[in-house]
């Protein structure tokens, strides 16, 4: 939708409409969704008044699933069926996942697009379903709470998820029905929920410890499920109990013994020793002494480990701050995110400016990486490369983007293979082909490509190493869709006729305010759009407002580009004027 | 205003050397407040892209002004004085033998703190470099003598670069 109307920035155009928007923890072993409620973010409870929903997905044989609790609940008795961490699986080819026959259910190579699939009895997921399930039900709670639509979510990933991880997530997105206003990376979203909470300036570090495996040898799927879940027990146990009782069924035998929790702190030692190089490491890389940070926040329920806070307090010589559930933290900051984007922060004082987490690069001769985009460097971001023909009358290149901190391309991570075609024949090395790289603010890439020379466009292929393709999007939403087609088809109708009066009173408020760039032509031709749009808000279904918005938005685009255009001009001028 | 106008006049800073870390950050912060695409975020995909043309330039200015051998290089040439990196490695003698004592030095130390004493030697001759180019700047106006010290400067940063792998090799 092309919205021309240009407010004061973090105006909304109309305060009394509220939209409602959360933020989203979509986690390895749990997710949590929130939103702010009276300038407050908070949490969201199912109707129990259960905050966190296991990340926990069982296909039944009829079709039928149970998520959260009761597949949680089920997870030993049919192990095979249960999806317990399809967040490790996002994005991912069957030959990544290192421990794939350790898992009790079976993954398989998919046909297409290269990302995992798993065996059940409804038939092969791919993890981007499983994801899709958790936000759907979180979606609904959220609708549950407010008893209306959602107008959209901010969902948090890890920093280190590359490009095809975050795709994936974008993917399970849209198949829950959720218009994603954000990925944002989940330690970002801690400092946010921090920030604003302590409303201190200064640098925060923030801690995020995952402890996914806890190590336990035994034979079967189920049994694993069993010895998995009450290590677990302990582990939570010993944060405020010097022992505990260790205890379940495995292979029909009960088991017991006592874990101390000297024990426990002397196997994770190693661990712990491990994550404080990663610290200092990433202090180095931000170029940073330990005493510079002014506070340290913790994410994760591992953190509550006593010997975890005890290292990160002495490395920084400081306690670490521990006033937010590091459960919630995460989904907090989300949630105030969402609430910015969804343009409901009326005096709109958060601005939030992110950097790539990872860097991207192209293969070059020999296999190697040529750096393009540094990590940590704040986006949006482009950046341009020179390329040449190598051979005479070449009429097409291929480009490999692949991203990690490594030289060797077998050790980064292969993103996407572009095939630039349509260039002018030459002889060797006389076209200069221009390719930008485009990071917007999700820290999502795209590719354009330009022979300087001649100025012809590169037509780009672009095949994600391991995303779904687009036809399998479309097939997964009509499946899941095909149940609630009536539902559907009214919700898209009011939605279409609100989209149309947006739109409208949209134009209107711009041609009164900006009317000036236009030609009498274009004015013209304007409104005549708005005119069919008119005509057309009291049809009976969905599809001709909804064309007849599209080709107002179209009619509009240049327009609405020269406006922003103008504005922002303006504003950027405004500040230097303010500053001299 | 434009997306042409160069970093200096796109942040309001005068177009020298010398320059506050702190009042760069300001700018920046205040110039992403009006443009970057999240501010405009109710509005369509047309102005989104012309938003996110602004918000990618102001961000292309920040990294070259905050870094101050970047914004030595774009100094120099603004004024038409070539770094050329690639095709200009002539180093005075007594530049390339301490290089190689450097690299020496880095080859031979044993432990972290060996390589610490290193780096802190480097960080001194970088200091002292900077230094000297921004004489050359905003003082004398010498930018070929400037582009000179640039291209000393990206060879200590390489090193400097070497000596970070390393310390992270060692677990530092």
């Amino acid at each position: 939708m092309a919205l021309l109307q240009i407010s004061e920035p973090g105006q909304s155009p109309d305060p009394h409409q509220r939209r409602i928007a959360v933020g989203i923890d979509l986690g390895t072993t749990h997710s949590l969704v929130a939103a702010v409620r009276h300038g407050v973010a908070e949490c969201l409870p199912d109707a129990q008044g259960r905050l966190l929903l296991p990340s926990v997905v069982r296909y039944l044989a009829d079709g039928g699933r149970q998520i959260g609790d009761a597949a949680l609940a089920a997870q030993q008795a049919d192990a095979a069926n249960t999806i317990v961490s399809a967040k490790r699986l996002m994005g991912r080819g069957l030959a990544d996942i290192a421990d794939a026959a350790k898992l009790p259910y079976a993954l398989v190579d998919a046909a297409q697009g290269g990302m995992v699939g798993i065996v059940t009895a409804d038939g092969t997921k791919s993890p981007v379903q499983v994801s899709a399930e958790i936000l759907a039900t979180l979606r609904q709670r959220a609708e549950d709470s407010y008893d209306d639509d959602l107008y959209g979510a901010v969902i948090t990933v890890p920093a280190y998820f590359d490009d095809a991880q975050r795709q994936a997530t974008k993917d399970a997105a849209q198949l829950a029905g959720i218009r994603l206003l954000r990925l944002l990376n989940e330690p970002t979203a801690a400092a946010i929920a921090y920030g604003l909470d302590n409303a201190s300036e200064g640098v925060y570090a923030v801690y995020d410890l995952v402890l996914a495996q806890v190590g336990v040898q035994v034979q079967s799927a189920a049994d694993k499920a069993a010895a998995r879940a009450a290590a677990r027990a302990c582990k939570e146990a010993l944060t405020a109990t010097e022992s505990v009782a260790f205890s379940a069924v495995l292979a029909g035998a009960e088991v017991h013994f006592d874990v101390r929790r000297q024990d426990f702190e002397a196997a994770t030692a190693a661990l712990t020793v491990r994550s404080m190089a990663a610290v200092r490491r990433t202090l180095r890389d931000a170029g940073l002494q330990p005493e510079e940070v002014q506070g340290v926040v913790m994410v994760g329920g591992s953190t509550r480990m006593p010997q975890v806070r005890r290292a990160v307090g002495a490395l920084f010589g400081r306690e670490p701050l521990t006033n937010l559930n590091p459960d919630e933290v995460v989904a907090l900051g989300a949630a105030i995110q969402a609430n910015q984007l969804a343009g409901n922060n009326a005096t709109g004082d958060l601005l939030l400016l992110d950097v790539i987490p990872l860097s991207l690069g192209i293969e070059t001769m020999g296999g190697l990486v040529e750096r393009i985009v540094a990590r940590n460097e704040t986006i949006p971001t482009a950046k341009a490369q020179d390329f040449t023909t190598y051979k005479d009358g070449q009429t097409a290149m291929a480009i490999h983007v692949v991203q990690g901190e490594r030289d060797l391309v077998q050790d980064c991570r292969s993103l996407a293979r572009f095939e630039l075609r349509g260039i002018p024949p030459m002889a060797a090395g006389a076209a200069r082909i221009r390719v930008t790289f485009t990071i917007d603010a999700d820290g999502l890439l795209s590719v354009s490509a330009r022979e300087q020379a001649s100025g012809v466009e590169a037509h780009i292929d672009v095949k994600p190493s391991y995303g779904l393709t687009d036809e399998q999007i479309a097939r997964m939403l009509q499946e899941s869709f095909a149940t609630a087609a009536q539902d559907i088809q009214a919700r898209a109708l009011v939605e279409a006729r609100v989209e149309a009066e947006r739109m409208l009173l949209a134009t209107q408020s711009a041609l009164d305010a900006d009317g000036d760039l236009l030609g009498e032509d274009e004015r013209t031709h304007i409104a005549a759009l708005m005119q069919a749009l008119r005509l057309q808000m009291t049809a009976a279904d969905a599809v001709a407002p909804e064309a007849a918005t599209q080709t107002l938005a179209k009619g509009t685009e240049a327009f609405a580009a020269e406006r922003m255009n103008r504005g922002i001009r303006q504003a950027l001028a405004g500040q230097n004027v303010q500053n001299l | 205003m434009h997306l042409q106008s160069d970093d200096f006049a796109l942040f309001g800073l005068p177009q020298r050397f010398a320059q506050e870390r702190s009042e760069i950050d300001a700018r920046w912060k205040e110039l992403q407040r009006q443009a970057h695409p999240d501010r405009h975020a109710q509005h369509g995909a047309a102005a989104q892209r012309v938003a996110l043309q602004w918000s990618v330039r102001i961000n292309e200015a920040y990294q070259r002004l905050k870094d101050p051998l970047k914004r030595a290089a774009y100094l120099c040439e603004l004024q038409g004085a070539r770094i050329g990196a690639e095709d200009n490695t002539a180093m005075p003698a007594d530049f390339l033998m301490q290089q190689m004592q450097w690299r020496e030095a880095l080859d031979e130390a044993q432990d972290g703190a060996a390589v610490q004493a290193l780096e802190a030697e480097v960080r001194r001759a970088r200091a002292q470099a900077l230094q000297r180019c921004g004489e050359l700047i905003d003082g004398a106006q010498d930018f070929a003598a400037a582009a000179g010290q640039v291209r000393a400067l990206m060879f200590i940063e390489r090193f400097a670069r070497d000596i970070d792998r390393r310390l992270e090799h060692l677990g530092q």
